[in-house]
């Protein structure tokens, strides 16, 4: 665990210091996890949220910082956000399962029911996972929207879905 | 090497497919997509090495893919430093490895 | 000799940009490129942008793209493809090699150099084989042409030309088996190395590539680890299979034609070497020449944009077509809008590199503040 610029994903300890990512969340329902730990020029996240639950205090480069009360999960801002940066994961999606919708780009997608192999930050496959809703709107311009149920043990750790071979 | 049929961002290549065209490289019959550069359709087609250096025999392929460097020059229709990746096919095109720098009228005895 | 009010080399997003602001200003405006598209890098580049709404942020570069071309439709701007720009000289000559075949003089009121950049290149035994490639062909190999140029690939360079072309491969169903990095920490936009790191692909930051090796094309890859003095550490060699090695190691400003026309030039690393010298208004030392995007200093598309809308516009301001207050008020716009660009982490160096350079001739040059 060496960090964003050895290992080129965040660490647990970048994380907890970002604002967006919110700290020690009980919460059962569906609520948003940022991992933008850099200061970068980029703000759709803020722009898109209908609640004015992500903030950038300070101008365009300040870090995104969520406001857990305010997050309903809705899902809004993962599509805008070009660093794929952003999931809404809910700890109790039912009972011992959590469940993670997050943006996917690429070929194959997925079906509504299949078996997926759920990966940590490192491109790990951790657990197993079923798919529960594959979304492909429009305005999500080609950012897929997908949502895993996999086992509460791997809340925190699960962040995507392995890649199904191409073709 | 192959043709990228499906892209998440792209879509499919059947939608914005053109038509197939045939070119000859080395003598063999190939199938370009018109309009597409010469370095494309041979990579499509698995072919990765267009030339070779004058002494040494070594194999040479893309490298900036842009027209700048020249590595990627063939002779085409007999005309020997062709960049490849800035020429696009056209039907009957014939395309062939190129030694050194290559000899004019080289059309491997095809016209 | 024809003549042109405006004559713009390179229809990247900078030289459209300014294309469109010098035309909107009501500027004849003449736009050449040696491609036979226009957009240069801007159609490679298939993800969502950075920045804010005024930015366009969250859209992809190829929807930009097209954008960017609509409007310079509508406005009927003039253009050249497949014609080279082969030398500027008396200032305001212009030597076009026009269809690859005939040649022009063409003389412009202003010119606006906006060629971009080219890739570096690093050299290695094996560098030569065939699948060794700049991440830029790699990227025109995807996501213009749409052919794979190879199963397993190595990536040398963790800046964010590195990473994102990393990511597109994947998108493209390739493997990237590893991003390897000669200094101790990786350069690009965390979010980007994430994204990569979680579709499986290990970073190697402290290697370079110790040699390529196969016959008649890349097989495999030999990376070693350096230290601080950029040494190899013995013992720490790793084989990579690997059939195709991309190089994303940097890019020059692609400063020939600016220079020829006497251009004063300027050193800045942090903007990618020798670039020439201009002002906030994107004026060189010769009155006549303007510049725009990675020519002034390797940014990025955003930038290259505003850079090339503050040309085209300060362009036209210097020809009367727009009247000065007015011209000071867009002028102030396009700035703060790369200001906000050029802030943060990454940006701060690139703000202070190019306000040095501003500053640099600031009384000293022939007119052109
Ligand atoms: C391989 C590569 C990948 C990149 N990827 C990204 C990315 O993903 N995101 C990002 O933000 N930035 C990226 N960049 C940075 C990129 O440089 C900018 O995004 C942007 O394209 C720069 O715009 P520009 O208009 O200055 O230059 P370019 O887009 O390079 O356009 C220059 C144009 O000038 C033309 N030209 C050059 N010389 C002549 C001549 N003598 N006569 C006629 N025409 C000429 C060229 O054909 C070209 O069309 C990348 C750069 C490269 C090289
Ligand atoms: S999930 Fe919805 S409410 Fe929560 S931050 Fe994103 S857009 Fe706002
Ligand atoms: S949109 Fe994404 S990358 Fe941009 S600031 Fe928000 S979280 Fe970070
Ligand atoms: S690959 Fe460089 S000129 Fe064709």
């Amino acid at each position: 665990m060496k960090g964003v610029k050895i290992d080129g994903t965040p660490s647990a300890e970048e994380l907890h210091a970002s604002p967006g990512f919110p700290q020690e969340s009980i919460r059962k329902g569906p609520l948003a996890f940022i991992e933008c730990v850099e200061e970068i020029p980029c703000n759709p996240c803020a722009t898109a949220c209908p609640r004015g639950a992500i903030t950038l205090e300070g101008g365009l480069t300040a870090l995104p910082r969520l406001d857990a009360e305010l997050c309903t999960g809705c899902g809004l801002c993962i599509s805008v956000c070009p660093g794929l940066a952003i999931y809404v994961k809910a700890r109790e999606h039912e009972p011992g399962f959590s469940s993670i919708l997050f943006p996917y780009e690429y070929y194959p997608l997925p079906q509504k029911g299949d078996p997926v192999e759920c990966v940590n930050r490192f491109g790990k496959s951790i657990c197993s996972g079923t798919v529960l809703s594959v979304r492909t709107a429009e305005k999500l311009d080609r950012t897929a929207l997908i949502k895993v149920s996999f086992p509460q043990a791997y809340f925190d750790e699960v962040i995507s879905i392995k890649r199904l071979p191409n073709q | 090497m192959r043709r990228i049929e499906h892209h998440p961002i792209l879509g499919d290549l059947a939608e914005t497919s053109e038509e197939r065209i045939p070119i000859t490289v080395d003598g063999k019959t190939l199938y370009a997509r018109k309009g597409e550069m010469i370095a494309a359709a041979l990579m499509a087609n698995g072919i990765s090495v267009f030339r070779k250096t004058e002494k040494k025999k070594s194999p040479r392929g893309i490298f900036c893919g842009i027209g700048r460097c020249t590595d990627c020059v063939m002779i085409v229709n007999g005309i020997p430093n062709v960049r490849t990746c800035v020429t696009p096919v056209e039907e009957n095109m014939i395309i062939r490895t190129q030694e050194g720098s290559g000899e004019w009228g080289d059309t491997g005895g095809k016209t | 000799m024809e003549k042109r009010e405006v004559i713009i080399v390179g229809a990247g997003p900078a030289g459209l940009s300014a294309a469109v602001e010098a035309a909107t200003a009501g500027c004849g405006v003449l736009l050449i490129d040696e491609n036979s598209k226009p957009g240069g890098q801007l159609f490679k580049q298939i993800h969502k942008f950075f920045g804010s709404q005024e930015h366009k942020a969250g859209i992809r570069g190829i929807d930009i793209g097209k954008r960017l071309l609509e409007e310079a439709e509508n406005l009927h701007i003039e253009v050249w493809l497949d014609s080279e720009v082969c030398g500027i000289f008396d200032a305001n000559k212009v030597w076009v090699v026009r269809n690859k075949k005939e040649t022009v003089l063409l003389q412009g009121d202003r010119i606006i150099i906006a060629t971009g950049a080219s890739e570096n290149a690093v050299h290695f035994p094996g560098w030569h084989l065939p699948g060794v490639m700049g991440a830029g062909a790699a990227q025109t190999m995807i996501n213009i042409h749409r052919v794979l140029p190879g199963e397993k690939v190595l990536m040398v360079g963790s800046g964010n030309v590195g990473v994102i072309v990393s990511y597109q491969l994947l998108q493209a169903g390739a493997e990237v088996v590893g991003v390897i990095e000669a200094a101790p920490r990786l350069g690009g936009y965390g979010v980007h190395t994430a994204k990569v790191r979680r579709a499986g692909v290990p970073f190697f930051v402290s290697h370079v590539v110790a040699a390529a090796e196969g016959k008649d094309r890349v097989e495999k890859v030999r990376i070693v680890q350096v230290d601080p003095r950029w040494n190899p550490v013995p013992g720490t060699e790793k084989t990579l299979k690997a059939d195709t090695i991309c190089l994303a190691t940097g890019l020059t400003p692609l400063t020939e034609l600016a220079f020829l026309a006497g251009c004063e030039s300027t050193y800045s690393p942090v903007l990618g070497g020798h670039v020439p010298w201009h002002n906030s208004a994107m004026r060189t030392s010769v009155r006549h020449i303007f510049i725009a995007g990675d020519i002034s200093g390797v940014e990025e598309a955003s930038t290259a944009m505003e850079e090339g809308r503050m040309a085209g516009l300060q362009a036209a301001a210097s020809l009367g077509h727009v009247d000065e207050a007015d011209a000071m008020i867009r002028g102030k716009a396009i700035q703060a809008r790369l200001d906000a660009l050029r802030s943060g982490l990454f940006g701060e160096k690139r703000k202070n590199a190019k306000e040095s350079i501003f500053s640099a001739m600031g009384n000293s040059n022939n007119g052109a503040r």
